[in-house]
C-alpha cells in the first residue's frame, strides 16, 4: 500500500506544472510580456480616441481651440438636419455596398471553396482576387473615370452600338459610381472570411445532406449558408466599418454631389472646426460600435477566431 | 419483415483516374443480413459501400436493391441510408433538427417531422438531449443520433462506414452489441465497413473479406475462420499459421510441399492444383506440443518469443524454414510445463487441422 501511495505522489508531482517560487517576479515577467501590446494599443488607439473625446467638448473659433467643457459641438451636430441626412446617406451606402459585396463575395468564395478542386488552383485564383490590391486605392478609383465618364468606354460603346443617343449621365459622379467603386474596393474583404469558413465545412456534411435527399439548393440553404454565417459576419464588420469611415471614394466618385459622415468631418477640419469634427467622430464611433455589437449578437463569430 | 430486400452487386468496378479501386466484384447480400466488408485500408471496401450508397459513381457494372437497379439513382432515392465515419452531424442544428433533416427536405410539415424525430430519439434513448447541439454530446451519443438520422427514412438497407472507429475500446464493444440488437429488431440489411476482424466476427452474418479491390472470400464468419479461402484471408483473420511451399508430390489425395530451405509438410487434398506452389493454414490453437505421428504434420523449432495473454500463452517458434510460427497454449497447459525462450520444441497437429488454401484468381 505504501509503495502505491509513494508512486502516486511521484506521478502527481511529475504531472504538475513547475512550482511558482516567487510570486512577485512571475507577475513582473507577465507585465513585461504584456508591455509591448499595451504601448502600441495605448499609444496608437486609446490615447488618440481619448483625445478626440476630450477635444469634442472644447470651444473653438476660426483660429484656435479653447479647452473647455461645452456640449454645443454635439447639440449642433445632432440638431442639424444636414447631419441626419448625411448619416442616412452614409448608412444607405453602407447597406447597398454590404448587400452587393455579400452577394458577390459569397458566390466567389463558394466557387473557390467548392468548385475549384485542386488546392493549387484555389491558391492561384485567390491570388488573382487580390491583384487589384497591388495598386493604390486612389488609382483604382480614378481608373473608373475613363470607363464611366461622359466620353468613357461604356458610353462610347453604347453610343456606337446605337443603344443610346446621348451619353448616360448617371454612370459617373453619382451614387451609382460611389457604390460601384466601393464594391470594387471592398468585395475581397467579404470573400476572404467567407472562403475561410467554407473551407472549414466538413465535406461529409454535404454528402450527409445529399444522403438525406437534399437538393443542391436545399443543401446550400440548410447547411452551407448557416455554417458560413460567422464568415459573413466578419466580412460584414469589415465592409460596414470601411464604408462608414470612407470619404475619398464618396468625394471622387460622386464628384462632390454626395456626402458621407467622414467627408463631412473632413470638411469641418479643413475649416479648422476640430472640436465639431471630433464630436462627429465620437457619434460615428458610437454608431459603428453599436452596429458591430448588433452583428455579434446575431452571429457567434468566436468559433472563427 | 418484408421491406428488407436483397442487395445485388454485379461485376461492379470503380476506377479513379488510372488506379482501379474496385475490380469487377460481384456479391449478393440477402435481405435482412448483417454484412461486414472487411479488409485493410485501401482494399476498396469503402468505395464499394459508397457505390451502394450512391455517393460514388459506378465505373461499370450494376447495383440492384430488391427489384430495382439503383446504379443511376441519387442516394436518397435508393432506399438506403448511410451512416458516416465521423457521423457528419450538422453542427448548427439541435438533435431534433438533425434527425428530422431528411423529412424537412421532403417538405414534411414541422410539427409532424418533429414528432417523428422525437420518436426516433426516444428509440435511441436520447429524448432528454433533444435540444442540444451535437458538439455537446459524447461519441457514443453522437453515434446514436447519426443512427436515428439514418433510420428516420425507413431505409431498406443501412450502410455504415467504419461506425465504431471513432469510439474508445470500451464503448466500441458496447455500441457493437447495440448495433447488432438494432439490426435484429429492425430486420433490415446492414452493410458495415470495418478493418477489424474481431468486429466483423462479432457482428456479421456474412463476412466479405476484400483485398486490393477484389473479394477474397464471402461467407459466414465461422466458414471464414475455419475454412479461409486464401492465404490473405487466413493471415488477415489472424490466429492462423500460413505455410507456403513448392509442391513436391501430389498423389492419392495427399499433397506434399517443401518450404524453401526447410521442412516438408503434407495435407489431404483432392483438388487439382493450379500452380506449382501451395499454401497451408493451421490454426494456432490446434498446434500441440509433441512429436508428429505422420511425417509432415509437425516440426521441431526453437522458441523465439513468449507472450502471456491471461487465459492463454502465445509462443512464437522458428524452425523448418518457418520464421514465426505461432502456437496458442492454454495457460494451464503452459504453466504445468513451462517453456523458456531458446528451447527446442517439437510441434504437431492433426491431419484434419491442415487447410489447403486457394489462390485468388487474378
Amino acid at each position: 500500500m505504501a509503495t502505491i501511495t509513494a508512486s502516486q505522489a511521484a506521478s502527481a508531482r511529475a504531472g504538475r506544472k513547475p512550482v511558482r517560487r516567487d510570486g512577485s517576479s512571475v507577475r513582473l515577467v507577465s507585465y513585461l510580456q504584456a508591455t509591448p501590446l499595451v504601448l502600441i494599443l495605448g499609444g496608437f488607439l486609446l490615447l488618440p480616441i481619448l483625445m478626440i473625446g476630450v477635444v469634442s467638448f472644447w470651444d473653438y473659433d476660426f483660429a484656435a481651440m479653447y479647452p473647455d467643457l461645452v456640449t454645443f459641438n454635439y447639440t449642433e451636430t445632432l440638431g442639424s438636419w444636414v447631419t441626419w441626412k448625411t448619416y442616412l446617406n452614409t448608412l444607405k451606402f453602407a447597406f447597398l455596398v454590404w448587400a452587393i459585396t455579400l452577394f458577390f463575395g459569397f458566390w466567389v468564395a463558394y466557387f473557390l471553396a467548392f468548385h475549384v478542386r485542386s488546392a493549387a488552383m484555389q491558391m492561384v485564383l485567390f491570388l488573382v482576387c487580390t491583384v487589384p490590391f497591388l495598386t493604390s486605392n486612389i488609382i483604382r478609383m480614378i481608373s473608373w473615370i475613363p470607363v464611366l465618364g461622359r466620353n468613357g468606354l461604356i458610353n462610347s460603346a453604347l453610343m456606337e452600338a446605337g443603344i443610346v443617343n446621348e451619353p448616360v449621365e448617371w454612370l459617373l459622379y453619382s451614387d451609382f459610381a460611389v457604390v460601384l467603386a466601393m464594391v470594387h474596393l471592398y468585395t475581397l474583404f467579404m470573400v476572404t472570411p467567407i472562403f475561410n469558413t467554407l473551407m472549414r465545412i466538413d465535406r461529409t456534411l454535404l454528402e450527409a445532406a445529399r444522403d438525406a435527399g437534399a437538393s443542391s439548393w436545399q443543401t446550400l440553404l440548410n447547411v452551407v449558408i448557416p455554417l458560413a454565417k460567422p464568415g459573413m459576419a466578419i466580412g460584414t464588420i469589415f465592409v460596414v466599418t470601411l464604408v462608414m469611415a470612407d470619404f475619398s471614394t464618396v468625394q471622387v466618385m460622386s464628384g462632390g454631389q454626395s456626402a458621407s459622415v467622414a467627408l463631412m468631418m473632413k470638411n469641418q477640419m479643413s475649416l479648422l472646426q476640430y472640436p465639431a469634427a471630433a464630436a462627429n467622430a465620437v457619434v460615428l464611433l458610437a454608431l459603428v460600435l453599436l452596429m458591430v455589437a448588433g452583428i455579434l449578437r446575431i452571429v457567434d463569430i468566436r468559433k472563427e477566431l | 419483415m418484408s421491406k428488407a430486400s436483397e442487395i445485388d452487386i454485379a461485376s461492379v468496378t470503380k476506377v479513379y483516374g488510372t488506379t482501379t479501386a474496385v475490380e469487377a466484384i460481384s456479391l449478393k447480400i440477402p435481405g435482412g443480413t448483417y454484412c461486414c466488408l472487411l479488409g485493410p485500408s485501401g482494399c476498396g471496401k469503402t468505395s464499394t459501400l459508397r457505390m451502394i450508397a450512391g455517393h460514388e459513381t459506378i465505373s461499370s457494372g450494376d447495383v440492384r436493391l430488391g427489384n430495382i437497379v439503383v446504379t443511376d439513382l441519387p442516394p436518397a432515392r435508393r432506399g438506403t441510408a448511410m451512416m458516416f465515419q465521423s457521423y457528419a452531424l450538422f453542427p448548427h442544428l439541435d438533435l431534433v433538427d438533425n434527425v428530422a433533416f431528411s423529412l424537412k427536405m421532403k417538405g414534411v410539415p414541422k410539427p409532424e417531422r418533429q414528432a417523428k424525430a422525437m420518436e426516433m430519439l426516444e428509440l435511441m434513448e436520447l429524448q432528454a438531449y433533444a435540444t442540444r447541439k451535437p458538439a455537446q454530446l459524447s461519441g457514443g451519443q453522437q453515434q446514436r443520433v447519426a443512427l436515428a438520422r439514418a433510420l428516420i427514412t425507413n431505409p431498406q438497407a443501412l450502410l455504415l462506414d467504419e461506425p465504431l472507429s471513432a469510439l474508445d475500446p470500451f464503448l466500441k464493444v458496447r455500441m457493437r452489441a447495440e448495433l447488432k440488437k438494432l439490426q435484429t429488431s429492425l430486420g433490415i440489411t446492414f452493410v458495415h465497413v470495418t478493418h477489424s476482424q474481431e468486429e466483423a466476427m462479432a457482428l456479421a452474418d456474412l463476412i466479405v473479406v476484400m483485398n486490393d479491390g477484389r473479394i477474397e472470400q464471402a461467407a459466414p464468419p465461422r466458414t471464414v475462420f475455419e475454412q479461409p479461402a486464401t492465404a490473405f484471408v487466413a493471415r488477415f483473420m489472424g490466429d492462423h499459421n500460413v505455410i507456403s511451399g513448392r509442391i513436391t508430390d501430389h498423389r492419392n489425395g495427399v499433397m506434399t510441399i517443401a518450404v524453401p530451405q526447410g521442412g516438408t509438410f503434407v495435407a489431404w487434398d483432392n483438388s487439382t492444383p493450379f500452380s506449382e506452389t501451395a499454401d497451408f493454414a493451421i490454426r494456432t490453437d490446434r498446434v500441440r506440443i509433441g512429436t508428429e505421428d505422420i511425417n509432415g504434420l509437425g516440426f521441431t523449432g526453437s522458441v523465439s518469443n513468449i507472450e502471456y495473454r491471461g487465459a492463454s500463452v502465445k509462443l512464437t517458434v522458428a524452425g523448418a524454414g518457418l520464421e514465426d510460427f505461432t502456437i496458442l497454449l492454454r495457460d494451464r497447459d503452459f504453466f504445468a510445463n513451462p517453456i523458456r525462450v531458446g528451447e527446442a520444441l517439437p510441434l504437431c497437429w492433426e491431419r484434419e487441422d491442415v487447410i489447403v488454401l486457394g489462390r485468388t484468381q487474378h
